[in-house]
């Protein structure tokens, strides 16, 4: 609320006589507060599960008449195995990374390139390839997925790409590229033209002036673009699950869904301990660079 | 709408050959612009325009992997409406799915959005971890839904069974991915729990656009807070709230990770949607053609979602949020 000028500071009765804040007010301030808990618990619940089955005993797990909410003690057994028993940090832990690292500078380059076109310059049409961009944008994956294993076994037949992660960084610009275009479309624009026209006078090309001008003042939205594309790659899942089957070319997603689960009797501890440990590295990224993340799903969404 | 340096380009620029300064006059004063776009449309027909094509092509014909295939018309789409009757339950299911998600999406989202506006104190804490399910993995964070609603592990189980005054009621435990009701009541609660985020944080952004003198002038009339929200706040929030209702109504329909992980389409295809059902014939019986047949009925209405998103985006390209 705009009016609302209140600081919500501890129940001693001092502060309401230096701020002049009435009662009510503060009441109507914790009860927003105490509304806003359940939400929170809902959000957090199954990462507070996850962390906390992974470090139980399996006996600890085991046991029914316990409450599975809290754990007696520390146990790294389940965090040891993955090291240890499954390909989880030699292989998909390594190939996840690969797959982000190397989607993500081809995404948000060509993305770049693309949305400075769309936004700045003058060509006929302009306005047909921003719409394509749109709709590419809003294509799901469930519409390619079949086909893109024919164009996977085609290349294949030239390049070797089929079961391996090179067939994630062909495909998943597809779903990166218009995304960070979109992002980035519309950052351009705010940025002023004036200070382009000063480098087209020095001389600079239209690539030069780009690189040299307008990237700088488009930290921001860069920024964003490259943690999208982080957060995408690495929670990707249909493509994973279709193209690879070879277990040591398997992402961390497809990895701890195909090999850990096995059989009828799950594995909850290393299960959720590959989950926690699979989700913490965005989960990290995300803690840092919040801010970003916030600006880029409106601007996604909405310019 | 699209802004363009005004530089008198000549001046600085080589003379151009008759050659480009003939181009220009028919195509715009920044031909470069193509070869910038180029990257990107060389990834985009190649890897979307063309398996689109391809994904048609398939529907029309008998593909089966490992073998030619060949045209047979319409026959795809007539076995799997007048046949099928998984296809059936599963348009049934996806609409089911899409309705009640949305729906709590966006009342959820908006109760949310409201309050996180209103506090001043710990906002980053917040509205952090009201924001976590969106970009954490989906697969690995309903792994951990799927232990929190196992049969025999539940933590909801457990909750009904030894806290009172659940315990008082005697309910449970139930097999919340067993029974087809239940399965989707579960499946379409994951995707809620999923998807807040995104209509939170948009919410959020649609809110600040409000200017605050209109709630100045409402209290100077004496508004009470719930007639605020309803002349004010839900009239200005309405373009906002249509443009992710849309946006989410599309994922939504989509959704694959949250299935697969917690069901597979099971129990007895209760909880299919057009991807799961389509993988199912396209990867695990190899009927490629079947397989696209189904994931092509998406189509249709994305064509019908794009068009009206694409009218409200221009109608608005002046409100800048």
């Amino acid at each position: 609320m705009s009016s609302d000028t209140t600081t919500l500071t501890g129940s001693t009765g001092r502060e309401v006589g230096v701020n002049k804040v009435p009662i009510w007010r503060r009441r109507k301030a914790a009860a927003n507060y105490i509304a806003l808990l359940p939400y929170v618990f809902f959000a957090l619940f199954p990462f507070y599960i996850m962390g906390i089955t992974s470090i139980k005993t399996d006996e600890e797990i085991n046991n029914l008449g316990q409450s599975p909410f809290w754990a007696t003690g520390i146990a790294t057994e389940h965090y040891v195995y993955l090291a240890n028993n499954t390909s989880f940090f030699n292989h998909w832990f390594v190939n996840t990374l690969i797959v982000t690292v190397a989607v993500t500078i081809i995404s948000v380059s060509i993305g770049t390139l693309a949305a400075y076109a769309l936004a700045r310059l003058r060509f006929r049409g302009v306005e047909v390839f921003g719409v394509a961009v749109f709709i590419t944008y809003l294509i799901p994956q469930t519409l390619l997925f079949i086909p893109l294993i024919d164009v996977i076994n085609t290349i294949d037949e030239v390049v070797p790409i089929r079961d391996t992660y090179w067939s994630l960084i062909l495909t998943y610009p597809t779903f990166l590229i218009p995304f960070v275009t979109w992002l980035l479309m519309g950052y351009f624009k705010t940025i002023p033209v004036e200070v382009e026209e000063c480098a087209y006078l020095d001389g600079c090309s239209r690539l030069g002036a780009l690189i040299r001008v307008v990237l700088p003042m488009a930290i921001p939205g860069i920024m964003c673009a490259i943690l999208f594309s982080i957060t995408l790659s690495w929670n990707e899942l249909l493509y994973s699950l279709v193209f690879i089957q070879n277990e040591t070319a398997k992402t961390i997603s497809v990895g701890v869904i195909t090999e850990l689960i096995r059989g009828d009797i799950y594995y909850w501890g290393s299960l959720m301990a590959a989950c926690f440990i699979g989700a913490l590295p965005i989960i990290m990224i995300y803690g840092f660079f919040m801010d970003y993340f916030t600006s880029g799903l409106t601007a996604g969404a909405i310019k | 709408m699209v802004s363009v340096p005004n530089v008198d380009r000549a001046a600085v620029a080589p003379p151009p050959g008759p050659f480009r300064s003939r181009m220009k006059k028919r195509l715009g004063p920044d031909i470069d612009g193509y070869g910038f776009l180029l990257p990107a449309t060389i990834v985009m027909v190649s890897l979307v325009v063309y398996p689109f094509c391809l994904a048609v092509w398939f529907s029309v014909s008998d593909a089966f992997v490992g073998e030619p295939a060949s045209y047979v018309g319409l026959e795809n789409f007539i076995y799997i409406l007048t046949e099928d009757d998984i296809f059936i339950e599963t348009i049934w299911n996806t609409l089911l799915f899409a309705f009640w998600s949305v729906l709590f999406k966006v009342v959820l989202g908006l109760s949310c959005a409201l309050l996180l506006q209103r506090i001043l104190k710990l906002r980053r804490f917040f509205r952090g971890s009201v924001l976590l399910p969106f970009v954490a993995p989906t697969a690995l964070s309903t792994l951990g839904w799927w232990l929190i609603l196992d049969p025999t592990y539940s933590h909801i189980n457990w909750i009904l069974a030894n806290v009172w005054p659940f315990s008082y009621f005697g309910w449970g435990p139930y097999n919340f991915l067993g029974n087809p009701t239940l399965a989707m009541a579960s499946v379409i609660f994951v995707n809620i729990w999923r998807g807040i985020p995104f209509f939170i944080i948009t919410i959020l952004a649609g809110l600040m656009a409000i200017p605050d003198h209109l709630y100045d002038a409402a209290e100077i009339d004496g508004a009470s807070t719930w007639r605020k929200f309803y002349s004010i706040t839900l009239p200005l929030l309405r373009p906002v709230l249509a443009i992710i209702i849309l946006f989410s109504t599309i994922f939504t329909l989509g959704e694959f990770n949250i299935i697969y992980v917690l069901t597979r389409g099971g129990p007895m295809n209760s909880t299919h949607l057009f991807s799961t059902y389509s993988f199912t014939y396209g990867i695990l019986n190899h009927e490629i053609a079947l397989g696209a047949a189904v994931a092509l009925f998406l189509f249709p209405i994305l064509v019908v979602i794009v068009v009206f998103l694409l009218r409200m985006v221009r109608r608005d390209t002046s409100h800048e949020l």
